[in-house]
């Protein structure tokens, strides 16, 4: 499911390109302001907002345009249910309403933080039940981004370094199957044979059921456990999309005159390549990681549903099934405002790593 | 032959695997051994075999030969889903790259707006609010993934309008959409059939995502997605139903995957070499 990574991660132009559509602006902001990171940010912030709202419209929309109404749905044959009650409901729940007055709505009490109540039967408020799921997807995202980081940038160096060695071509062979394997399919592989049948592992939930009775330490050693599989599933993809781009952003580097005039001049192989050529070749990688947070929330749902973890990705999941107007809305919102945040927070990490950025010299 | 396996080991791979694949698509009536719904239960989950090379399901099904026809499917939702984002991609990234200015940056917000959202979260809910049927999956997975194409076909339009030869055809009169898909296109067509062919792949694995989640293409109807994920709840006892269909797509995706990196290789020979 991360499609995002394997559309835009391979090739070194593209992410180049990229990266002076996101900072072409940058440049400019930062000349002249007294406090140019406040003002970098309030403009991104602000520029949020009309996407924000261009997403809720186009949810809003297919969600209300579908045919099939929640409170109808299942209630049209039953005997004890009168037109006069569905008519009630609908009138409890707002649905009586042309669409853009549900929408406008919907809107204001947005704007206090107040996304409604769930359409199921325990009727809990949609923000109750988003901030119980979302430390759990949080977590096996977060996770899955530092084991990305952590494997791919070495292996990409060293296949950079050694480069048409057996190790090279060994993880060339790893990326294209990373690329093309369906994660949900290794996943249920590695129940069957991790969990299953070699026992080495638990395969579903996030707590052993002797939970309760476990120390401290056991406990947080137990929720590892639970969290290797899932992890691995998720980072599968991007491992293999960004350890291929680390390869070439490393070799692109090293090709470059800078490194060549380094050499000519007698400096170490190993200040080559771990201090000059590193620095460089990592830059990229900042912003490939913003580009791959929606792909990774995306993918969050099919992992979650794989290995059953109480997740946002699996109360999505319910909440479509379910027509569960309100949480879906809810959920779309935490998950692009997340995606949004989290681009941000790449970019302005880009602005901060990269010097000529920082200092409002511009390319 | 073996001279260009030498010279393009990717694009030979691949083109062979996508070959292969099609082939046995386009075929499957006559190779398949048996019909893919002829229900038989003597034969329930028995492992492969010589009478069933892959094994049958739990109706005593032949899954070779659903996985045939399941190549039908898959493949179908693979290339209508790139046509119809091709075409959404080709017209945006033209109008934003040929006119420039503010249509342009128009259109490239919309772009990153677009890229910026969790697509599979909006996929999920048009597919379960509307029904799985194919044609929306096509539809859907066409209408979410049209962004790579705009922003290349813009690069592509935005380089190019200022050359010499497009000035010469300005002058003497040639309209814009005359300009844009005889003039421009060709020279742009490198880079967007390599995105294609990748997106296929793309396209194939989102629609065997959406059938884990039971929103693919529907039973009976064989798609490699719901094969596999038929044969999820017996996969202790009878691994083959999972297995195969796996292997085909994970097969199929990596020979689009080798032909795309094959063809960018060869439109564009000073990358990675």
């Amino acid at each position: 499911m991360l499609c995002h990574i394997v559309k835009t991660a391979r090739y070194l132009t593209e992410i180049k390109k990229e990266i002076n559509n996101r900072h072409g602006y940058v440049f400019h902001c930062f000349n002249g302001y007294s406090c140019p990171v406040l003002n970098y940010l309030m403009k991104r912030l602000a520029g949020m907002i009309p996407l924000l709202l261009g997403i809720t419209i186009i949810s809003f929309g297919i969600m209300h345009l579908a045919p099939g109404e929640p409170v109808v749905t299942g209630q049209e044959f039953n005997p004890k249910v009168s037109s006069q009650d569905i008519e009630r409901l609908r009138a409890y729940y707002g649905l009586d309403k042309p669409l853009y007055e549900q929408y406008w709505n919907w809107l204001n009490r947005l704007a206090v933080l107040d996304f409604g109540q769930s359409f199921s039967a325990d009727g809990r408020s949609v923000l109750d039940k988003i901030s119980e799921r979302i430390p759990v997807t949080l977590w096996v995202n977060v996770l899955a981004m530092l084991v990305i980081i952590a494997l791919a940038i070495p292996i990409g160096i060293a296949s950079a370094v050694r480069r048409d060695s057996w190790f090279d071509k060994g993880m060339t062979i790893f990326v294209f199957i990373g690329f093309a394997i369906p994660s949900f399919w290794l996943g249920l592989l590695l129940m069957i044979s991790l969990g299953a049948n070699l026992q080495w592992l638990p395969i579903s939930g996030l707590h052993d059921y002797s939970w309760q009775q476990l120390g401290f330490w056991q406990q947080q050693i137990d929720l590892l456990q639970h969290l290797v599989l899932p992890v691995f599933i998720s980072a599968i993809g991007g491992l293999a999309g960004m350890s291929r781009f680390m390869r070439t952003g490393m070799l692109d580097v090293i090709r470059s005159d800078y490194i060549t005039t380094a050499r000519a001049m007698g400096v170490p192989e190993g200040t080559i390549r771990y201090r000059l050529a590193l620095k460089n070749a990592l830059l990229p990688i900042i912003t490939l990681l913003g580009l791959s947070i929606p792909g990774l929330i995306g993918g969050s749902v099919i992992v979650e549903q794989l290995f059953s973890l109480p997740g946002m990705g699996l109360l999505f999941f319910e909440a479509v099934m379910s027509r569960d107007y309100p949480l879906v809305m809810g959920i779309t919102v935490i998950g692009a405002v997340l995606t949004l945040l989290g681009n941000l927070i790449a970019d302005l990490s880009y602005a901060w790593a990269d010097p000529r950025i920082r200092h409002g010299a511009g390319s | 032959m073996i001279a260009f396996a030498r010279a393009r080991p990717l694009m030979f791979v691949g083109g062979l695997i996508v070959g292969i694949v099609t082939a046995l698509a386009l075929f499957a009536p006559w190779i398949a051994p048996y019909d893919p719904s002829e229900i038989n239960v003597k034969v329930i989950l028995m492992p492969p075999s010589w009478e069933h090379w892959c094994g049958t399901d739990t109706l005593g099904r032949d899954i070779f030969s659903r996985m045939l026809f399941g190549a039908r499917i898959s493949l179908a939702v693979g290339f209508v889903a790139v046509g119809i984002s091709l075409l959404i991609g080709l017209m945006l990234g033209a109008v934003a790259g040929y006119n420039g200015g503010r249509i342009d940056g128009m259109v490239m917000r919309m772009t990153d707006m677009v890229l910026c959202f969790p697509t599979f979260f909006l996929i999920l809910a048009v597919i379960a609010f509307l029904e799985p049927s194919i044609w929306n999956i096509m539809i859907i997975i066409g209408l979410t993934s049209w962004m790579g194409v705009a922003r290349l076909v813009r690069a592509e339009f935005l380089s190019l309008r200022h050359r010499e030869f497009v000035m010469a055809a300005q002058s003497l009169g040639v309209s814009s959409i005359r300009m844009m898909w005889r003039y421009l296109l060709p020279n742009a067509m490198g880079p967007i059939l390599v995105s294609a062919v990748l997106g296929i792949a793309g396209a194939v694995l989102v629609e065997s995502g959406l059938s884990f989640l039971g929103l693919g293409v529907q039973p009976p109807t064989p798609s490699w997605g719901n094969i596999l994920i038929e044969g999820k709840d017996n996969i202790e006892i009878a691994w083959w139903v999972s297995m195969f269909p796996g292997l085909a797509i994970l097969i199929t995706v990596l020979g689009y995957n080798l032909l795309g990196e094959g063809l960018r290789d060869y439109f564009d020979p000073k990358l990675e070499r």
